[in-house]
């Protein structure tokens, strides 16, 4: 019982991060952020490096291919959140086996 | 609050890589050794609601947004060496990824975002809730002032490093001021998030709030609570 509860909750709560990213995630200010606007005021954003996975295939929040920047955007952060969902959790997982099999 | 390379010097970001890896280290032997099992599930829906909320990004004043970076939200529900391990995984899929945020900077980002939010957010959490009443609104409260200061320390965290190892020689005292200044605002919207979305994870499940599991007893789930008067 506690575990479908557990499960119940835990898929509400991906259910939300989801639809987060993707209905909110286009809907984002594209205004600078604070540490970029400090770097464009204090003349230091030029310093700023191309990113080396520039052309990868979720690069700025885009789905390469798709067209439509909303429908781009939501779903580059649906895939985003999957993504860190099954990593941090799997992450967890390894770390609780190696405790309990030492 | 993401760092691109070419901010700061490769030194510099090469000593704070280090310095993020062997805190990682010890956060995974930590979290592996005090969380349950149902903590994989949460550590995972921590991960990805931070990175969801970090999409959105919120204006404030002059041309200037800002975002929740989660560092104390994260820690106040499956506390700090865990929480500090689910923000680095949601910055290490967003540099690799997304391409947010600078792949050599990567370990700054972990400093700043991950251990400073988790960390100091979660000591200042802890003050504050003994400073306030064991309700939930104290633990609301609580919340909300350790993710206001965890942005701000983070700000003044990248201040640091801008003077270790910065580029383009800007005056010191102006980008703490300005750092200092914008994320004051940041802050008030990371504040807001956290105590609303820890407000709400309380409501329905107390248990699962690893910092006001003092309370989860006293605060049934509301299903439980309507429960009990029916019957």
């Amino acid at each position: 019982m506690a575990r479908r509860r557990l499960a119940l909750f835990v898929a509400a709560g991906l259910a939300v991060a989801v639809v987060l990213a993707f209905f909110l995630g286009p809907a984002a200010s594209s205004q600078p952020d604070g540490l970029n606007r400090v770097a464009i005021d204090e003349g230091f954003a030029d310093e700023e490096a191309g990113h080396r996975l520039d052309d990868s295939p979720l690069a700025g929040y885009q789905v390469k291919g798709v067209d439509g920047d909303r429908l781009s955007t939501g779903l580059a952060g649906a895939v985003g959140v999957t993504v860190t969902f099954v990593l941090a959790g799997g992450l967890f997982l390894v770390l609780r086996r190696r405790r309990t099999t030492e | 609050m993401h760092i691109p390379d070419g901010f700061i010097d490769a030194p510099t970001s090469l000593a704070a890589g280090a310095a993020a890896a062997g805190a990682l280290v010890v956060c995974a032997r930590r979290s592996g050794e005090m969380m349950e099992d149902k903590h994989a599930p949460m550590a995972g829906l921590v991960a990805a609601f931070i990175f969801a909320a970090q999409m959105i990004n919120f204006p404030v004043a002059g041309g200037t947004s800002g975002h929740l970076l989660g560092g104390a939200l994260a820690a106040i529900l499956v506390g700090p060496y865990l929480g500090a391990l689910c923000v680095s995984v949601v910055l290490v899929v967003q540099a690799l990824m997304i391409a947010d945020g600078g792949l050599s900077a990567l370990g700054l980002n972990i400093v700043n975002m991950a251990l400073v939010g988790a960390f100091a957010g979660y000591g200042i959490f802890l003050l504050a809730r003994r400073l306030l009443r064991a309700t939930r609104g104290g633990v609301m409260a609580a919340s909300a002032v350790a993710a206001f200061l965890a942005v701000v320390l983070g700000a003044l965290a990248f201040t640091a490093e801008y003077a270790i190892g910065g580029a383009g020689g800007a005056s010191l005292t102006r980008v703490a001021g300005a750092m200092v200044g914008v994320h004051l605002l940041i802050g008030l919207g990371e504040a807001l998030i956290t105590a609303l979305t820890v407000s709400a994870v309380l409501a329905v499940r107390p248990d699962l709030v690893h910092g006001a599991r003092d309370l989860a007893g006293r605060l049934a789930p509301l299903a439980d609570r309507t429960a009990a008067v029916r019957s």
